[in-house]
């Protein structure tokens, strides 16, 4: 069986500083990873790398999704085969309103996998059984994407993105940050109505908290730039206890 | 279906949904002369004159002498000037007392010919209590040569009358290269002559390979009210100097100036405008705000505001913002499917939004397709 994910030796440096060193990553389909580690470790660089953002450059390795080289491809053409980025800080866009940015990104997608687009009422229909499983009221999908959305909305939303576009690998950049364990709780069960047999999640964060809700197959600690330690759920308790200095020394 | 004069919204529930279904009485002007008017006969039920202005002068030469060149004096500029001394067609639009018009009047303006300038001549007045909502479209096709369109556009509002008038300009910028293109340099200048009259200037600007545009209100009856409504574009080589002018005259008087600017390529983008209070003015009141937003590192955009007021009571306010569009908004809308262009023009379209919802809808949504296409490759 080809994974959903290998990532081999992937080298990626912004500038002259080399921040990842041979990162190496397999997630199959129906799992849940999570990824934890300090600041600086590369986590974050990881999901960009993924998603395809500017700025970064690939010096040596590959990503390959359902056997394909992701590199090779723009960021929308990765988006259209699957690839869903939840950002840590979700950017907001002034003037647009929220369902039209939902349906332009939808239609995009589909367009490009040579799908129909969504008909309008199809689409409203859609978007608000999905909204309302969410609690996401109606009057935020009228506003600015992510204008004046509290900390917990923009997480909302950005599930709501996930549960709309069906993506087949979920990448959760530090979704806890910034929320209350309320918030918290209701984004998790967003994120757990998704997981499937067909799709894959990378939970990035720095704390156990998250994986409370969001419970993990499979547990990854990085430090400066590798994976230094995989295991089962019961590692990221571990960490809780002993912090992450052990691997730090251990990487070094 | 939308009554008119009320803004178009353009949220979610209209997406896809109910467009055009608006009447439009057009006419067209080719190469300065008129070819054809619609809907005359129902205009003519209403009391609504609309025609060429080449009609007009031998069909109602009384209007006509009493209103052209009130508004812009033949010479009020080297380019008012020409157009005064050469104009061969343009529209003519008469509102009688008290008629809302029944609906919006459209001019479409094409220059077709070779080495040919454009010097059309428009007069609007709309007397006691009259409405009128009109729209003027531009476009010319590809030539290699400069052309020159040198436009005079007069409206009049008397007591408690309010006209709108909207713009889509979308004259031939040039080539990649900078060379041909239209050289925009119109004169267009409303007066409130009456009461609590209005008169609202709306446009949505992304042709030519150099604009010189500044509609204007002569805000002289007591309670008037102007406003100005600019989505300004530029893009390659074009450089767009565009503005407004509200002269403050009598009491009370109000006006509001919302101008969006986009640069992007190697152009240069210019919002310049004036408003002045006149010693009698007492109360006059404005609000101004000017956005610009760049695309790339190798444009410009300059606001170059002047405020003049001569009367102490006078309470204008102005404020400007220029951002950059930002890699993070693209990457966003990138990673959610959208292609890279798609993603700046929906940035864009929702920095104009305040502005594209004082459109028509059906104009609206022309403007929206328009602000895309000027736009393509202006990233990459």
């Amino acid at each position: 069986m080809t994974a959903l994910l290998e990532v081999k030796g992937l080298k990626v440096q912004v500038e002259d500083n080399e921040i990842l060193h041979g990162l190496d990553l397999t997630v199959n389909a129906g799992e849940v990873h999570a990824i934890m580690g300090p600041n600086g470790s590369g986590k974050s660089t990881l999901s960009h790398v993924i998603a395809g953002k500017p700025g970064y450059e690939v010096t040596g390795g590959e990503i390959l999704f359902k056997g394909e080289d992701l590199l090779e491809m723009d960021p929308d053409e990765r988006a259209a085969k699957g690839v869903f980025l939840a950002f840590q800080y979700p950017v907001e866009i002034p003037g647009v309103a929220t369902m039209t940015f939902l349906r332009t990104a939808l239609n995009a997608q589909r367009k490009a996998r040579g799908e129909s687009e969504y008909s309008t009422p199809d689409f409203l229909k859609k978007v608000r059984e999905v909204a309302a499983s969410l609690n996401i009221p109606q009057d935020m999908l009228k506003r600015g994407v992510n204008v004046g959305f509290s900390g917990g909305e923009k997480k909302r939303n950005e599930v709501l993105q996930m549960a709309l576009f069906q993506p087949s690998l979920c990448i959760l950049d530090e979704m806890d940050s910034g929320l209350d364990i309320d918030a918290l709780r209701v984004a998790a069960d967003g994120v757990n109505a998704l997981r499937s047999k067909d799709r894959a999640m990378v939970v990035i964060t720095h704390y156990q908290r998250l994986l409370n809700y969001i419970v993990p197959d499979v547990v990854h600690v990085m430090s400066k730039g590798r994976v230094v330690k995989s295991g089962g759920k019961e590692l990221a308790l571990e960490l809780e206890k002993s912090g992450y200095a052990q691997f730090e020394n251990k990487a070094a | 279906m939308r009554k008119q004069g009320e803004p178009s919204t353009l949220d979610d529930d209209a997406i896809g949904g109910e467009y055009g279904s608006g009447r439009v009485a057009v006419d067209a002007v080719f190469d300065s002369v008129s070819v054809a008017t619609t809907f005359k006969e129902e205009l003519k039920k209403a009391g609504v004159i609309f025609m060429p202005i080449s009609e007009a002068i031998r069909e109602h030469p009384d209007l006509v002498q009493k209103y052209l060149g009130t508004v812009v004096p033949t010479s009020d500029n080297y380019f008012a000037t020409l157009n005064s001394a050469v104009f061969s067609d343009g529209s003519f639009v008469y509102v009688p007392p008290g008629v809302r018009c029944p609906m919006e009047l459209s001019t479409y303006f094409r220059i077709n010919e070779r080495n040919t300038g454009q010097f059309e001549r428009t007069l609007i007045i709309a007397d006691k209590g009259a409405y009128v909502s009109y729209l003027e479209g531009c476009t010319a096709p590809q030539r290699d040569e400069n052309q020159l369109h040198a436009a005079v556009v007069e409206l009049v509002t008397h007591d408690d009358a309010e006209i709108k008038y909207s713009t889509v300009q979308n004259w031939y910028p040039g080539n990649a290269e900078g060379k041909g293109g239209i050289y925009n340099f119109v004169t267009k200048r409303g007066d409130c002559r009456g009461k609590n009259s209005k008169i609202s200037w709306t446009q949505v600007e992304t042709g030519s390979a150099i604009t010189w545009k500044y509609p204007s209100c002569i805000l002289r009856g007591d309670n008037s009210r102007g406003e100005f409504y600019s989505i300004a574009i530029s893009n390659g080589y074009q450089q767009v100097d565009s503005g407004t002018k509200m002269i403050h005259l009598g009491k009370n008087t109000t006006s509001r100036i919302i101008s969006k600017g986009i640069a992007a390529g190697v152009s240069q983008n210019t919002y310049r405008g004036l408003v002045t209070a006149h010693r009698k003015a007492t109360g006059a009141r404005n609000f101004t705000a000017c956005d610009s937003l760049l695309i790339g590192d190798k444009c410009g955009a300059h606001t170059v505001p002047y405020i003049e007021a001569k009367n102490s009571s006078a309470l204008f306010e102005h404020e400007a913002t220029t951002s950059k569009i930002s890699e993070d908004m693209l990457f966003y809308c990138v990673q959610r499917g959208l292609s890279q262009e798609e993603a700046v023009a929906l940035v864009v379209n929702g920095f104009v939004k305040d502005v594209l919802q004082q459109l028509p809808m059906e104009f609206a949504v022309e403007a929206q397709k328009l602000i895309s296409i000027s736009l393509e490759g202006s990233v990459g």
